[in-house]
């Protein structure tokens, strides 16, 4: 690959002043300084023309994976960064680098208006740096959405898997949400688990939260089931509201060998009276 | 009858299922209909999409609220390129499935709607459609 000729580099640094100028001008007219200070942004277009260009006189050669780059690349998971927090998308955050283009080629093509051959190879040469340098700032900008994605499903899976003793002998499963994908798998396996541990008679599964019941939650929910039976517990549904009712009976799942209840309540009450525990009103 | 709107949304992964049920879900609230007929829906489109995703390799969904004389309703396809169903009276039998499950979606999905039409091939792929009225 040819590299970039010091031609190139004086043009740069002698017409610097006008190349920030041209690419401010164009970051505006693209929208890309949506939320962004005025002079926020000239001191990050500044910063990055001052550190692009000391990287090159640096002579490290054109691959920006090598050590004579390690400040711009920092420089840009920096602005990935606070461009994400500023709500811009990846489009947005990429063209902070790509408007870059339109004035360089411009500058180069005066530059080299004599010499079409090198102002071709030169082209080619800026070009490349520029996607790299635009390419890298679009995967930190989504590796910094993908952590937040990430943090946030774990949460999930944490909130999702309370369960939670009501009585001596009697363990209650709140599900919420979706019940498909291995989210349930844990929260069963959470529950199987806490029936060992605790000794539990009964296991109240609560379906109050889950918005549908289809075929596949069904089939959780019968797995779940026999599998608390095998462990010599004891399971009742509850949470079993009219529309999700009339649904299951539409869809012909068979339910029957199940115990199910409407709410909570009385599905604690059937537990208590299955355990031989009556309750009365003080007084 | 009159096309009110429109749309289509891929359902490709197991996510997709979910937005899709939530698409559903708010298309039907918005047509009006009651909390049982919504429920009734957005199962059969769990069941659907669901099938899209796991026989048919991933698909896409198409939505259509349609206006007819004093009712609104909700029409929408499942359609994949999938290896299609070469026994529909198969397929269509309760208790019956080709993969894990518990052999009732399709069928069940069929008795949660009010309109219910299957196209498929085998190679062809398949494409399921389904509407409810208010």
């Amino acid at each position: 690959m040819a590299a970039l000729s010091s031609s190139t580099l004086e043009a740069i640094q002698a017409q610097r002043t006008q190349l920030l100028a041209e690419w401010t001008r164009d970051l505006e007219d693209k929208g890309a300084t949506r939320n962004l200070k005025e002079q926020e942004l000239q001191q990050q277009t500044q910063e990055f023309l001052q550190l692009l260009i000391s990287s090159l006189q640096s002579r490290t050669g054109e691959n920006i994976g090598t050590a004579g780059w390690d400040e711009i690349r920092l420089f840009l998971e920096k602005l990935s960064n606070s461009r994400a927090l500023l709500g811009h998308d990846s489009q947005q955050t990429a063209s902070f680098i790509f408007t870059l283009k339109g004035p360089l080629f411009a500058l180069l093509q005066k530059h080299f208006s004599d010499e079409p051959a090198t102002l071709a190879e030169q082209l080619w040469v800026v070009s490349e740096l520029l996607d790299a340098l635009g390419m890298h700032t679009i995967r930190t900008f989504q590796r910094s959405r993908e952590a937040v994605i990430k943090r946030q499903q774990e949460e999930l899976l944490e909130l999702s898997t309370p369960v939670v003793k009501l009585w001596d002998g009697i363990l209650a499963l709140p599900m919420i949400g979706t019940l498909d994908s291995q989210r349930t798998q844990m929260v069963m396996e959470s529950l199987l688990q806490r029936i060992v541990d605790t000794g539990a008679e009964i296991a109240i599964v609560d379906i109050t939260g889950v918005p549908t019941v289809d075929t596949l939650v069904a089939q959780h929910l019968l797995k779940t089931v026999t599998a608390i039976r095998l462990m010599g517990a004891d399971c009742i549904i509850s949470g079993v509201r009219p529309q999700i009712a009339q649904t299951i009976v539409h869809l012909g799942l068979d339910l029957q060998g199940v115990t199910t209840k409407a709410n909570l309540a009385d599905a604690l009450k059937l537990a208590l009276s299955r355990l031989g525990v009556s309750t009365v009103k003080a007084g | 009858m009159n096309l009110r709107s429109s749309g289509t949304q891929p359902v490709r992964l197991e996510q997709d299922v979910v937005l899709a049920r939530q698409t559903a879900r708010k298309l039907a609230t918005e047509c009006g209909m009651r909390l049982i007929d919504q429920t009734k829906l957005v199962t059969a489109v769990s069941e659907l999409a669901r099938n899209t995703v796991v026989y048919g390799g991933g698909g896409d969904m198409d939505w259509q609220v349609l206006e007819d004389i004093g009712r609104v309703g909700l029409r929408l396809s499942f359609r994949d390129q999938g290896p299609g169903i070469p026994d529909v009276r198969l397929a269509l039998t309760d208790g019956w499935t080709s993969g894990g499950g518990l052999g009732l979606g399709l069928t069940g999905a069929r008795r949660l709607v009010d309109e219910f039409d299957l196209q498929t091939a085998p190679g062809e792929g398949t494409c399921v459609t389904i509407t409810r009225w208010t």
